[in-house]
């Protein structure tokens, strides 16, 4: 049995399903990532303080960079295939592929930056704070700086932070110690909530588009507008996981 | 697929996709350039980044997504979806105009 309007439009519509399919699911991805920010307004009005200049913007900016970028490519792509130039498609889709690539391995990086980085609140009531440089059964050694409280490790776009240097600090003086993972507090929560989220989606378009352009590229050869269609679909996700981080990236990076 | 009249339609279209990327690209500096400025208050700095935000999402919705030149229904489907977000962002506004007695506000 044939599937209808997976080409031709629906008299009722004017649309082939896909596309009517694509847009609903784009419309409940809204409504998720909606919900999501609305969570970000919420603890960020709420919350005493909040940090600010945390994460590192030239790679922010790369990685938005690398996204619009692989957005182009995308919508190239497709119009590629629309002018039966099967060749252009692979080359700028393997772009989009490469792209996403690059992507997910900055954004990789930052969660190993953060992930290693700590704060240890020590017994007599200073912070030290940097990255693990050994784990020890007696000390910790972190390359990093002490902090007298809380604030001053908040605002560090408004600070002139001392050069990082190595501290050995004896467990027994340890009070606490934290990395900043999601736990740390409610801005690295929902940092890695939101970034988490959006990777997720990046690596799910990522899977659909290596399969068109590898194995499911054998439609074209059968069935030319159907998998013009099938990139149009795709693209259009792809193009959605942009415009979110078009959203992510200054709300996260540099407000 | 293939007549003159449609690759020169489509050559029309990629000319366009390499304006709205030009434009993306740009927004993107003025984002950044913009957050180091001191307008005198964070909020500022929130809207105007913001602002540059939507400008740049609605570029790729239009073009990108082809959103200019779509269908009625698809407009249909993104209508209710920007009005059930709106309220639900409404909703967070709200909630910070109706705190229970006794709740410590920062």
């Amino acid at each position: 049995m044939d599937i209808p309007y997976i080409v031709e439009a629906r008299p009722d519509t004017g649309l082939y399903n896909a596309k009517v399919g694509i847009w609903l699911f784009l419309a409940s991805e809204v409504m998720l990532f909606g919900a999501l920010f609305s969570a970000y307004i919420l603890l960020r009005v709420s919350a005493p303080d909040w940090p600010y200049g945390w994460l590192n913007i030239p790679l922010g900016t790369a990685n938005t960079l690398v996204l619009i970028t692989s957005s182009i490519t995308t919508v190239m792509a497709w119009a590629s295939l629309k002018m039966n130039r099967f060749g252009k498609f692979k080359l700028f889709h393997a772009c989009t592929l490469l792209l996403a690539m690059v992507f997910l391995g900055i954004k990789s990086f930052e969660y190993h930056d953060k992930l290693t980085h700590y704060e240890i609140d020590l017994k007599d009531g200073r912070i030290a704070d940097g990255h693990l440089v050994e784990n020890g059964k007696d000390e910790v050694v972190l390359s990093g700086r002490f902090a007298k409280d809380q604030h001053d490790l908040y605002d560090l776009h408004e600070r002139k932070l001392p050069p990082h240097r190595e501290i050995r600090i004896e467990r027994s003086r340890i009070e606490t110690m934290s990395s900043y993972g999601p736990w740390h507090n409610t801005y690295t929560a929902i940092y890695f909530t939101l970034t988490g989220l959006h990777a997720l989606h990046v690596i799910g378009g990522a899977i659909v588009i290596g399969f068109l352009w590898g194995p499911g590229s054998r439609l074209w050869e059968s069935d030319p507008e159907r998998f013009t269609n099938r990139i149009e679909i795709s693209g259009l996700f792809w193009h959605f996981v942009d415009l979110i981080w078009i959203f992510l990236f200054p709300v996260l990076y540099l407000l | 697929m293939n007549s003159p009249a449609h690759e020169e339609h489509f050559s029309e279209h990629v000319r366009r996709y390499l304006y709205v990327f030009y434009a993306l690209i740009f927004g993107t500096i003025v984002t950044v350039l913009a957050s180091f400025i001191p307008f005198g208050s964070r909020a500022i700095n929130v809207g105007v980044a913001l602002f540059i935000a939507c400008g740049k999402a609605s570029l790729v919705a239009a073009y990108f997504m082809h959103l200019i030149s779509e269908r009625k229904m698809i407009y249909g489907i993104m209508t209710f979806t920007a009005l059930f977000v709106t309220g639900l962002l409404f909703l967070t506004i709200l909630a910070f105009a109706d705190f229970p007695p006794l709740t410590i506000k920062h």
